[in-house]
């Protein structure tokens, strides 16, 4: 415990090191406060991108911070809850004959300078036998009204204002535009949103109410709503093509990467430790065994073979990672290792051990890699980046498990869906400095440690 | 603290014959091998070649020589660190030349080891306690308690009081005479019968070196042990050694008990051992000391007949450079392998050997 | 190799360098100069102080040192491990660590005081021209990728601006004089055995004729046999070359080989200095006294005695005396600084010698 002390107090002597720490403990406390609330099946639920998952997030959103750079905010998504939210109110009044007429209210601001994605309502309703009857109008800040949508609903219904034909039709009679012309209108949106008569189309700003009456033919029949804007900005982190909001790739990136690179690197260090120091000690036909096996082993190139294996045998995360374990062990560590062993294998203590009739094994784990283990510690914190990077790069190469949230496969769907070339840079930018970071938290710290456990390179 | 030291002419008495050698070692050889490129045998290194030695219960007898003469691969082999090549090791009754596994292991509880770095010979990541307990947990001695008690003992004997100060400190928080304690009482815990000393005292300060021999003599002393004490510092031996073997190139070339050795010299070379080492003396200025020019032999390819002749300032043409002397016996337990001596009786003879 | 400094042709220290290396070569086997002996002042240090920084506080590790050396005599400096004698060598050749925090004093090499030259100064004119240090018997003193005879050539090249062959003739000069066949100039270290090597190191200190050679444990790690020829080598040479000697070494017992003057170093501080036969037979002051008790002798059966306790680390050492907590002679006085006591050539720092001397 006292060392340890000690070597924070080295650490502290460094700030590249300070910073490095910093970062360590801040990904390693972001990690856990992701695996808290996301838990793992629920990540991979909103991961696989289901219609249940996603209605919510519009496609190819960017972040929302991105509109403190704009002048023109881009709009931003809006769900609400009848009932729930403030200015979405609900009211149920009796009928007479029966069920319910309930009426919802919403009233909202729209100032952008640009058309949200898509509108859409989500009915609920419980009922015996008759469905329930909604009609749905908008009133625009200029005093249209107009008839989005009338008719029955079941328990579950949604309904997509973009996709709605006969609204676009009365749409285009509103706008007075000829389906014949060129100047057609582009999209229920834009009929939506924009001043009648005006072209190019101008964005009518202001307040829109939103007017829901569904009428209920039963007792205890209830309709809920639920409204949904895609706006073209959505969340911190955006979303992707498949609407799947990118915050859950960018948070569970984090557990992920850590998880294996520190499992890659620990791993690997910890048998190649014992490889070492067996082969060391016992030295003979068994060293030479090793150090030809390591040999061959360094010349095959091992990202090949991991693609090998990842195409033919099983994208398994899991399974990679062992792969990369077993091709990591016997690599250029063992022979740098052995060359320590083989000093501490004449010391004078070991020498006097075996005097007093300690066994082989004894004297290796207990005599022997003692000695090492401050000397691997800076490798090992500097291998974790390498492993990280290694999984973004399996994942870029289609390799990773695509149910994974990972870095990597966001930077992977982000390149086949050539996100550069439109304009969603923050799709591949932001897991990019997610792995920049960690890799810079990981080798600063490393650097740190290194200079630390390595007396020789002090003062550098 | 200070002990009295007795004048004592320590004669080999009939008793002492009557408990039997510790050890007794007849024609060791330890040759090593020597291999170009990990495969081609190249010659052997004479690191020991042809040995005689003989330790009984509680005698304390010194090899003396330099750097390259064999010493520590004698002293090696005893411990069973390496393998003889050649003659034949017994040790209190057994021979153990080559024992393994748990036979060894028995063996090497009744030799104690002190090495000749203090700080070297104790792992750096270890706290004295767990030093101490290391043999005792290597051979089996699990009850906790008992190491406990064991250790306290003797931290005691070693004079490292107050014993709970130092079971937690580490071997860098101990000074070079501290550190040698902590050795010494790591060879002791186990009880051992034969103590084995390398040097123990040339890594530390002159003034410490008096305080180590002094508890080292102390301890064999209570605990009748028998002790080997290797060293080149012909000073020492005399306050520490009824009985010299004098050790030149692989070959023990003069043996004899104290005094004689210094009074009696026979040897050319110990008599340049002995003109070499000096005391501190002013009129040391005013002489240049007796000493033969030249290095001691490579032990690959050592010279013909006796090892010493091209060195030696009375060497006999055709005689020692051709053939190897026998080892004459002077009375006395006094014995030579010199030709100058080859008027006195005959006390072994070598046989050459490719 | 100096690089960009402009390596200025010395000529007068060059025939000087070569008349001395001939005088080497032409050494007899006398331990006793012939005819008479002048013994001028040749070192004088007043004060000298050498402190570090390290983690744990300053180390104080020359103290105030005081004492002169005359040409023609060898003076021994004598102390444990850590009461900062090869800090000594270091503080008088200005071979300074990185981490120095404090060193002043006085250096007067005859009538010039080395501490007010420039570091460049100091280089061209004192360092390896008029002082050179043999340093501790150590694999790492010499360079192992340089051949040696190279290395002996070096300082010829450096400081005299020698031509390279030149320099490789005195050079075999040299090698022939500390008594090293002429072939293993083209040999490296590791070729060489320790007794070689540390000859070769001398040869190195002596090539370019200083008057004073500073020896640094020179023996510690080499065999009896060994150490005997090299003290027979400095013997030879102390007869028969001006060149003094300070002999830094912690073994009492060899010193006496060479010693005419012997200084005992305590704690950072010199604490006695007596001539050599003065001091082997009866040493003034009471840790010099348990130094030489404690010696185990060949040739004698006392029965050594140690000394109890360890010296004062020199982060923080005591005020007044610093070897009271050992001295079984210690008083109230020693809680004060002891004063100098001056007998002749010889002085003590010690209070139970107060009001003696002159």
């Amino acid at each position: 415990m006292k060392k340890f002390r000690d070597t924070l107090k080295d650490i502290a002597r460094y700030p590249s090191a300070i910073a490095g720490l910093l970062i360590v403990l801040a990904l390693i406390v972001f990690s856990i406060y992701t695996m808290i609330t996301i838990p793992y099946k629920e990540a991979i639920y909103l991961w696989r991108g289901t219609e249940t998952a996603v209605y919510k997030n519009p496609k190819n959103a960017k972040p929302t911070w991105f509109n403190w750079f704009l002048k023109d905010k881009l709009p931003v998504s809006v769900d609400v809850f009848a009932g729930e939210d403030e200015d979405f109110t609900k009211e149920s009044k009796p009928r007479e004959k029966g069920g319910n007429l309930i009426e919802f209210n919403y009233s909202f601001e729209y100032n952008y300078n640009q058309l949200p994605q898509d509108i859409f309502m989500y009915f609920t309703s419980n009922y015996e036998g008759k469905n329930p009857f909604v009609v749905i109008n908008l009133t625009t800040p200029s005093g249209e009204e107009i008839k989005i949508f009338d008719g029955g609903i079941s328990q579950r219904t949604n309904i997509r204002f973009g996709q709605d034909d006969k609204l676009m039709t009365r749409l285009i009679r509103l706008h007075g535009r000829d389906t014949e012309t060129q100047d057609q209108l582009r999209g229920v949106n834009e009929g939506l949103f924009s001043k009648m008569g005006t072209y190019p189309p101008e964005i009518d700003k202001g307040t829109y109410t939103l007017n829901v009456k569904a009428t209920t033919f039963e007792e205890g029949s209830d309709v809920d709503a639920e409204l949904v804007i895609h706006g073209t900005v959505f969340g911190l982190f955006g979303t992707d093509h498949l609407r799947r909001d990118l915050k859950v790739a960018m948070m569970w990136g984090a557990p992920i990467a850590l998880a294996f690179g520190l499992t890659a690197a620990l791993g690997s260090a910890i048998i190649t430790m014992f490889i070492a120091a067996v082969g060391t000690w016992f030295g003979g036909w068994l060293d030479e065994l090793i150090q030809r096996i390591t040999e061959v082993n360094m010349v095959i190139p091992y990202l090949s073979i991991l693609i090998m294996v990842g195409t033919f045998y099983s994208k398994s995360i899991w399974t990679l990672l062992l792969v990369t374990i077993l091709l990591n062990i016997f690599s250029a560590s063992i022979k740098s290792q052995r060359a320590i062993f083989m000093q501490v294998k004449e010391s004078t203590y070991i020498e006097a051990a075996k005097a007093y009739g300690t066994n082989d094994f004894r004297i290796i784990t207990r005599y022997m890699i003692p000695r090492v283990i401050p000397m691997l510690i800076p490798g090992l914190v500097s291998a974790v980046p390498s492993y990280v990077f290694l999984e973004a790069s399996l994942a870029l190469l289609g390799l990773g498990d695509p149910t994974v949230p990972t870095w990597g496969k966001v930077i992977n769907d982000a390149r086949s869906y050539g996100a550069l070339y439109q304009n969603m840079f923050y799709w591949i930018l932001e897991p990019a400095t997610f792995l920049m970071i960690t890799g810079l938290g990981f080798a600063m710290l490393g650097f740190a440690l290194d200079r630390i456990f390595n007396p020789r390179l002090r003062g550098m | 603290m200070t002990e009295q030291y007795d004048e004592k002419d320590v004669e080999i008495s009939a008793n002492e014959l009557d408990e039997g050698f510790v050890l007794d070692i007849r024609g060791l050889k330890v040759y090593f091998e020597l291999r170009k490129r990990g495969f081609q045998h190249a010659g052997f290194v004479r690191a020991v070649d042809g040995v005689d030695l003989k330790l009984h219960r509680g005698e304390t007898i010194a090899i003396v020589g330099e750097s390259g003469c064999g010493k520590t691969s004698l002293m090696k082999t005893i411990l069973r660190l390496n393998t003889p090549t050649g003659g034949e090791i017994e040790f209190d009754g057994e021979i153990i030349n080559d024992l393994k596994a748990n036979d060894l292991k028995n063996v090497r509880r009744k030799i104690g080891y002190v090495q000749q770095d203090p700080y070297g010979a104790l792992a750096p990541f270890m706290n004295v306690r767990t030093i101490l307990e290391e043999p005792l947990r290597v051979n089996g001695i699990t009850d906790p308690q008992e190491r406990y008690d064991r250790v306290v003992k003797v931290l005691e004997e070693v004079r490292m009081t107050p014993v709970e100060d130092f079971m937690e400190k580490f071997p860098h928080q101990l000074s070079g005479g501290q550190q040698q304690r902590i050795v010494i009482a790591r060879a002791m815990i186990l009880d051992p019968i034969l103590l084995v000393a390398d040097e123990p005292v040339s890594m530390l300060d002159a003034s410490v070196r008096v305080e180590i021999l002094k508890l080292l003599r102390a301890l064999q002393e209570e605990h009748h042990l028998a002790v080997i004490y290797i060293t080149h510092d012909l000073a020492t031996v005399r306050y520490f050694s009824e009985y010299i073997y004098v050790m030149y190139a692989g070959q023990v070339i003069e043996k004899a008990r104290e005094s004689d050795l210094i009074n009696k010299t026979a040897h050319p070379y110990t008599h340049a051992l002995l003109a070499a080492t000096s005391d501190p003396d002013p009129k040391n200025v005013d002489e240049f000391q007796d000493v033969p020019p030249g290095e001691p032999p490579s032990l690959v390819t050592p010279p013909k007949g006796c090892r010493f002749h091209p060195r030696c300032p009375h060497m006999i043409p055709d005689l020692c450079d051709t053939d190897r002397p026998p080892e004459y016996d002077l009375g006395d337990n006094h014995q030579v392998a010199c030709w100058l001596f080859r008027e006195m009786p005959v006390h072994r003879e070598f046989t050459v050997e490719a | 190799m100096a690089k960009q400094k402009k390596i200025t042709l010395k000529e007068d220290a060059i025939l000087e360098a070569k008349r001395k290396a001939e005088l080497m070569s032409m050494m007899t086997d006398t331990t006793h100069k012939v005819g008479k002996v002048k013994h001028d002042l040749l070192l004088s240090i007043k004060d000298l102080k050498l402190h570090f920084e390290t983690v744990r506080g300053p180390v104080q590790a020359v103290d105030g040192v005081n004492f002169d050396l005359v040409t023609n005599k060898a003076v021994v400096v004598v102390g444990e491990s850590g009461c900062g004698k090869s800090s000594l060598a270091k503080a008088i050749l200005r071979l300074l660590p990185r981490n120095v925090s404090h060193y002043s004093g006085e250096v007067w090499l005859r009538d010039l005081d080395t501490m007010q030259l420039s570091d460049e100064e100091y280089r061209e004119q004192v360092r390896w021209v008029k002082i050179s240090m043999v340093p501790q018997a150590a694999m790492n003193s010499l360079n192992p990728v340089l051949r040696v005879g190279d290395q002996v050539a070096e300082p010829m090249l450096v400081h005299y601006g020698m031509p390279k062959e030149e320099a490789m003739e005195q050079a075999a000069v040299m090698f022939r004089n500390v008594g090293v066949p002429v072939d293993f100039l083209t040999r490296y270290p590791f070729e060489l055995s320790g007794g070689m090597r540390q000859r070769v190191a001398i040869a190195m200190a002596l090539v370019t004729g200083p008057d004073l050679v500073i020896l640094d444990e020179p023996t510690s790690a080499l065999d009896v046999l060994t150490q005997a020829n090299i003290f027979n080598l400095l013997k030879r040479i102390k007869a028969n070359l001006e060149t003094s000697f300070i002999l830094i070494t912690h073994d009492i017992s060899t010193s006496s080989e060479l010693a005419d003057i012997v200084a005992v170093m305590y704690a950072g501080k010199i604490i006695e200095v007596s001539e050599s036969h003065r001091f082997f037979s009866k040493p003034r002051h009471p840790y010099a006294r348990a130094l030489m008790a404690s010696v185990p002798r060949l040739r004698e059966r006392e029965e050594p005695h140690f000394i109890e306790g360890k010296p004062p680390s020199l982060i923080n050492p005591p005020t007044g005396c610093r070897f009271k907590d050992r001295c079984p002679k210690r008083f109230e006085k020693c809680e004060e600084e002891p004063p100098t006591v001056v007998f002749g050539d010889d002085w003590v720092a010690c209070w139970l010698y107060e009001g003696q001397g002159e």
